[in-house]
């Protein structure tokens, strides 16, 4: 058998076990994601993992975060939403500089949520926190309380909504963990876009699931948590902070 | 044993008509200036992503605060036994339930979903310090409502102490609920201190008592009635006594901040350098809202330095409350600590406020509206004494 010849069927091989395997991975991936009709579950805390050593001058999370969820600006900026923005850090003594993306943190005990008084802002059983747009009242009293300036109120009226997203004048909002996709068995848009255009510095995953790839980062590498002299215990980590 | 005569004022003056005409139309302006920020969005307020509590706020909180605090001249006279006090018992309990209408009219007017209320009242979050006050609130109403009809209703009479006395516990949880909507936020260093609880007390004894004063005043002099000496001077007294104390727990609130370096920055904000806010308030709340109307308290007897006392003191309140609720905010966010910090969502910064007219004509028709409803409710109903001269027979 000459070499090309092997070399072909070689790869041959490897393309027909591939196709004979790759639906029953997701099989596997399709069983795992939740029905629609399934609630979330307390056995699973999403969160996710951003490493700022690889975070670098781009911003691909907050245009994607912003084109997925239909959140758009008028121009301006003191009043326009931001789901998610990029903050730059200076040391005060040493200059050494930093930047790093910031949005909610889905904490396990969110101040966002102690104080809504009609309920509308709630934490779903797998850690997401979200704002019932049916509920809220914009009281604003959650923008004021959350330690992490990530939530936003809707100052003008919408447009071009997503179908997945509401928004409405007069309530407010924040980051969702692009909770539709993740429902979906997705990757939330920020996520994707940092990992295909941007520095691959965020990683998404269930933190309650020792097998996932955050779990395993999170036991083996040093991370930290915005303000955890709150002991919030945020759903977002950091590393190299 | 002689009783105190009280009769509805007659209300048929062209003076009369002609506040209610101003009040009026104040009112109509806030609703307007309502309609005109829920039609085009809070985008026309001076209130942002940063400062999200703005002039509405500092209006509907001093009127919340006041509103408990007026109520003291009431409990003075009905929870301590202070006789003196006993015919201006109805109008301070007046005078409590129309302030609170109409700073939770501005409060609820400047929501972002206003006809959502009823969702405000059918769902509850009891670890909400604001749900919470939504009961205090409707339920202050309603013990004020029973302490004046106590008061009215001869045959109730004999109820006025337990009342009085409800309402006086009443009142001072409410006060608490209030201090404590920014005394429990833990995201901000400028509150997040159980001071504010306090605080708010003693700041609501000193604004309630001064609106008191000048409506009493006021009242009685466009009415005829008169107005002892004996009467003002106690609660001369009283205002200077409260203002104070004021002045006492601001200054611990800030000496306790000094000694702490971690609050090093938020002290040097307030005290040295944030601008409006500094200027706000060494100026408004300590030199016009203290030290001035301590000045005018004790350096003189005249009515004339008691009138422009609780005046100052109610510029001075409405100073230290915009300080604290839009200061508390302006002033940024500490999350990296020895740290400079920049974004686009304009984090690590002084965010800047400038107040808009929609909402200060918002917050002014709610003054109005309070003041409109305690002169409807004084032709209404005999709530004020035909006389408050000196030597009058005290009440039965």
């Amino acid at each position: 058998m000459n070499p090309d010849r092997r070399e072909f069927l070689g790869w041959g091989a490897a393309a027909a076990a591939g196709a004979a395997l790759a639906p029953g991975f997701r099989l596997i991936e399709l069983a795992q994601a939740r029905s629609p009709q399934e609630a979330a579950s307390k056995l699973q805390r999403w969160g996710l993992l951003i490493d700022i050593t690889r975070c670098g001058e781009c911003d691909a999370c907050v245009t994607a975060c912003h084109e997925e969820n239909g959140v758009t600006g008028h121009g301006r900026p003191e009043t326009d939403a931001q789901w998610i923005r990029k903050v730059s850090l200076r040391d005060k003594r040493t200059g050494y500089a930093q930047t790093l993306p910031l949005m909610c943190q889905h904490c396990e005990h969110p101040p966002c949520v102690d104080v809504c008084p009609t309920g509308a802002s709630f934490k779903r059983d797998d850690g997401i926190v979200l704002v019932d747009k049916h509920t809220c009242i914009g009281c604003r009293y959650c923008v004021l309380a959350c330690p992490y300036g990530a939530r936003s109120f809707v100052h003008e009226a919408t447009s071009g909504q997503k179908p997945d997203v509401p928004r409405g004048k007069g309530t407010v909002e924040s980051c969702t963990l692009c909770v539709h996709r993740v429902d979906r068995g997705d990757t939330p848009a920020c996520v994707e876009a940092c990992n295909k255009d941007g520095g691959k510095a965020m990683a998404f995953g269930d933190l309650n699931d020792r097998d996932s790839a955050i779990h395993k980062r999170l036991r083996a590498e040093p991370s930290s948590q915005i303000r955890a002299d709150l002991a919030l215990n945020t759903g977002v980590r950091y590393q190299g902070l | 044993m002689a009783s105190i005569q009280y009769r509805e004022i007659e209300g048929r003056s062209g003076a009369y008509l002609a506040l209610l005409g101003v009040l009026g139309a104040l009112i109509l302006a806030g609703l307007g200036a309502t309609w005109y920020m829920e039609h085009n969005g809070h985008h026309v307020t001076g209130m942002s992503n940063r400062i999200v509590w703005g002039m509405p706020h500092v209006f509907a909180i001093f009127l919340i605060v006041a509103a408990s605090g007026v109520l003291n001249v009431a409990s003075i006279a009905s929870v301590f036994g202070r006789e003196l006090y006993k015919p201006l018992a109805r109008l301070s309990g007046l005078l409590a339930v129309t302030l609170l209408a109409g700073g939770l009219a501005v409060l609820v007017l400047d929501l972002g979903r206003p006809e959502r209320l009823i969702v405000a009242m059918t769902h509850y979050n009891f670890k909400s310090i604001f749900a919470w006050n939504i009961f205090l609130y409707t339920g202050f109403f309603a013990i004020v409502a029973l302490y004046l009809w106590s008061m009215f209703e001869r045959r109730m009479n004999g109820y006025t102490g337990r009342a009085g006395l409800l309402a006086f516990v009443w009142r001072l949880v409410l006060t608490t609920g209030t201090g404590s909507i920014f005394g429990f936020l833990v995201a901000r260093e400028p509150y997040n201190s159980a001071l504010l609880a306090p605080l708010f007390i003693i700041m609501s004894f000193s604004f309630g008592l001064a609106i008191f004063v000048l409506v009493l005043m006021a009242a009685c002099r466009w009415t005829g009635r008169p107005l002892g000496d004996v009467v003002l001077r106690r609660l001369r007294n009283l205002l200077g006594v409260f203002v104070a104390a004021v002045l006492y727990f601001v200054a611990i609130q800030h000496l306790t901040n000094l000694y702490s370096a971690r609050q090093h920055d938020v002290e040097r904000f307030f005290l040295l350098d944030g601008g409006i806010y500094t200027a706000l308030f060494w100026l408004g709340q300590v030199l016009v809202g203290g030290v001035l109307p301590l000045a005018l308290l004790f350096g003189s007897a005249s009515r004339r330095t008691l009138a422009a006392a609780a005046v100052a003191v109610i510029v001075g309140g409405l100073a230290q409350l915009y300080v604290l609720i839009i200061g508390g905010q302006a002033y940024p966010q500490a999350m990296f600590p020895e740290k400079d910090v920049a974004s686009s969502f304009f984090d690590g910064v002084v965010a800047s406020y400038t107040p808009s007219l929609p909402e200060v004509a918002l917050g002014v028709g709610g003054v109005a509206l309070a003041l409109a409803l305690t002169a409807v409710a004084l032709k209404v109903l005999p709530f004020l004494p035909q006389s408050l001269a000196d030597g009058q027979p005290r009440s039965a």
